[in-house]
């Protein structure tokens, strides 16, 4: 009896040793618990884990949800938390950084990370906080046919040019409103503030500081762009985001975008438009201001974050299936849904106009604690000088009023 | 009945009402003086797949310790509603010195959150209150008077605004007025204007807005008083009949008077209801040209990165001043008329 069982046992462990030798899976019957936002390259990763460690793991849970950034905070909080792994971007690792939610990962990369670039790991003073595998920003989509019929020659790479193509697309009388925009009153007006401000060469805060200094000329000058653009974009501009200018790309009802890059796999593909549209769409870099550099975009990545209240072990174990998941295959088999920074990427047409504008040298989104704040008062202050109620300069000091409040109030002043 | 007699019999009712009315408006009040402690904000090195950034983080540890010793946060008094968010003191003050005109002054005061709040809120209250009991009597007196076969079903489909969610009924609505829409296109077509938008115009905004309302609440108003109006005596009704009373007459002189007391129940209510408008606002997303007083409390806590606990706290506070104001004259009336007649 006592042998037989000890054969079960052998056979059982030459079974593990053997699902070690495919992926290492880290400590067994650990409780891997991931919360994740929703969009295919997310899942890409996610199920690779699943597929390669969920047999060694007691249990494999994931909740996939476009307000993972709504509840994770409440969620990584009690101890043991709710979830071992949130997969994150910057400024949601901010979020989880500022009340200490993710633990550093320096000796699980050592032990589990051999096959990482230098350039996934996201370190905060030195430590590394998260992994990250895939990188997004906005950029310029645009519609060869149209421009080339409305007499544009070559690329608009200012936004100076991109304002004239825009005027002689509507002098062609071919569309009154040739651009879209994701304006939509809150957090995408703020953030289309940020790329144009970035571009201009601006500062969001005083160095060393939570104090906000963009009340100067450099702000001014970046409204007055974001003006001279929303006069050619579509009437309803501040009422939408992504989905909506997604939806009047793919109608054709527009010739000059700036939308997300993570669009470009889903405009391109054979769903939702028609071949005009799609064979005519070309992706490129975010324009610079006339004269400037600086690509006006933000750059973002995804990443993954291991919870700070969980278990030794099943931090290990969830670490070592996330990473798992990170391989040249699992980037061949999904390569169009992300700009992946993992080895054995191949860009294609939908990447092009991410790697364009982050090699013409675009900033990350700041990593500021306080940054959400800003930007929360960029989203709720703007919209009276869009709307041409206000002058620019009055339009940035509420802005910088209404964050001194909420600063205070949250106390980072 | 004997005082303590009365009091054994109301206990259970003060009780609950103690437990989730009273000590639920009091943390909130509690909360709404207390600020966050100081972050302890340290300068780190960042570095991502980009390159690397000089930025801030917070210090979670140092933070942490602050937050222990005293949970609520740190005591900031009435600052919270004297502040930029909500009462605007200090800028109104400056404000006032520095406009030349009373105009001006009113624009000044519309950049603040809660001034621009109350605007809307207000203004949607006093036009969509009368309307809804205008249009709901008429609806219930021609109800009444259907023949009984038609009767059910009408009331059915005239209750249907209301049974429909307040989000998804403005979603539709949204929906239908784009550009795009039926009844965008069909705008567009009769004024023969093609950038005709109603989700750009600020004052088109607030109408769609209105119209949602007075669509979405009549139904209630509606019901109650067809419901009233199946009491009204008839025999006053034929004795108005016989002395010669027109049929406008009789509802204007007998009908009315008897529907008074549900009348001043159905404005309690919408007045309070419409205080609190918030699901169209977010349904057409409307906050570039329209914000509530209940819509600041939800944009503050919105952010869950940082929830600002104090001033939702103290904005929920203000909203129950505000119904208490605005309910006011009516109890005020309610209560002499309940004194008159205990009198008579």
């Amino acid at each position: 009896m006592i042998f037989k069982k000890l054969i079960l046992v052998g056979f059982i462990s030459l079974f593990f040793s053997s699902s070690l030798y495919a992926a290492d899976c880290g400590p067994n019957g650990q409780s891997i618990r991931i919360l994740a936002s929703d969009f295919p390259a997310i899942h890409a990763i996610a199920n690779a884990a699943e597929s390669n460690c969920a047999g060694s793991a007691s249990e494999f849970n994931r909740n996939h949800t476009t307000e993972a950034r709504q509840i994770m905070n409440a969620a990584q909080t009690p101890n043991p938390a709710e979830y071992t792994s949130v997969i994150v971007a910057n400024s949601t690792l901010v979020q989880l950084m500022n009340d200490g939610l993710v633990r550093p990962l320096d000796d699980l990369v050592e032990k589990y990370g051999g096959h990482l670039k230098s350039n996934q790991l996201i370190t905060v003073d030195g430590k590394i906080m998260a992994i990250a595998f895939m990188a997004n920003s906005q950029h310029m989509y645009y519609r060869t046919d149209i421009l080339e019929k409305s007499g544009v020659d070559g690329i608009p790479a200012t936004y100076d040019e991109v304002i004239s193509a825009a005027e002689k697309i509507r002098a062609a009388g071919i569309m009154e409103h040739p651009l879209v925009m994701n304006l939509k009153v809150g957090w995408n007006v703020g953030e289309v503030f940020n790329t144009i401000y970035l571009a201009h060469g601006g500062e969001f805060f005083k160095p060393g500081s939570a104090e906000a200094s963009i009340n100067n000329a450099k702000g001014v000058a970046a409204l007055e762009t974001m003006k001279a653009l929303v006069e050619y974009a579509h009437e309803d501009h501040l009422t939408q985001a992504s989905d909506d200018t997604q939806g009047l790309w793919e109608a054709g009802q527009a010739a000059i975008g700036f939308m997300w890059g993570s669009r470009g796999g889903v405009i391109l593909d054979n769903e939702g438009s028609s071949a005009e549209v799609t064979s005519n769409t070309v992706l490129s870099a975010a324009p610079t201001v006339t004269g400037g550099s600086i690509p006006g975009a933000t750059l973002w990545w995804d990443g993954i974050t291991i919870a700070t209240n969980v278990s030794d072990s099943e931090a290990e174990a969830t670490f070592a299936a996330l990473v798992s998941g990170m391989t040249s295959e699992m980037v061949a088999a999904n390569n169009d849904d992300a700009i992946w920074l993992i080895d054995g990427f191949k860009p294609g047409p939908a990447a092009a106009g991410v790697s364009a504008t982050a090699q013409g040298g675009a900033k990350s989104y700041p990593m500021f604690a306080q940054m959400g704040l800003l930007h929360n008062a960029l989203g709720a202050e703007l919209v009276d000088f869009l709307k041409g109620s206000e002058s620019a300069e009055q339009a940035l000091s509420d802005v910088e009023a209404v964050y001194e409040t909420a600063a205070k109030d949250a106390g980072y002043l | 009945m004997k005082h303590s007699t009365f009091l054994l019999f109301s206990l259970p009712s003060l009780s609950v009402m103690f437990l989730f009315i009273a000590i639920p408006i009091v943390s909130v009040f509690i909360q709404s003086l207390h600020i966050e402690h100081k972050q302890v904000i340290i300068v780190t090195e960042n570095c991502d797949p980009f390159g690397c950034e000089t930025t801030t983080s917070v210090d979670t540890e140092a933070s942490a310790k602050l937050k222990e010793k005293a949970p609520l946060g740190k005591f900031n008094g009435f600052k919270t509603y004297s502040n930029r968010m909500h009462f605007a003191f200090d800028e109104l003050g400056e404000a006032w010195k520095s406009s030349d005109s009373f105009t001006v002054f009113v624009k000044k005061l519309y950049n603040y959150p809660l001034y621009r709040a109350l605007s809307f809120t207000l203004t949607y209250t006093f036009i969509v209150t009368p309307f809804v009991l205008f249009l709901g009597f008429l609806v219930a007196v021609g109800v009444n008077n259907l023949p009984k076969m038609f009767k059910g079903p009408t009331i059915f489909a005239s209750l249907l605004p209301m049974i429909v969610t307040p989000l998804v009924g403005s979603l539709i609505l949204f929906w239908m007025v784009d550009g795009d829409g039926v009844i965008g296109a069909t705008l567009q077509k009769i004024f023969n204007d093609n950038s005709l938008s109603l989700k750009a115009s600020p004052v088109l905004t607030w109408i769609m807005l209105m119209v949602y309302g007075i669509w979405h609440l009549m139904p209630f108003s509606f019901i109650v008083f067809y419901a009233g109006l199946q009491t009204v005596p008839q025999e006053t009704i034929e004795a108005a009949t016989i002395d010669g009373a027109s049929k406008f007459q009789r509802i204007r002189h007998v009908v009315i008077p008897h529907l008074m007391p549900l009348a001043i129940f159905i404005t309690l209510i919408l007045l309070m209801d419409n205080f609190r408008v918030f699901e169209p606002i977010i349904g057409f997303k409307a906050e570039a040209h329209a914000t509530s007083i209940s819509w600041l409390i939800w944009n503050h806590l919105r952010e869950s990165a940082y929830p600002l606990y104090n001033a939702a706290g103290a904005t929920s506070m203000i909203t129950i001043f505000g119904v208490a104001i605005l309910l006011l004259p009516v109890l005020i009336r309610t209560w002499r008329d309940f004194k008159e007649k205990n009198k008579g």
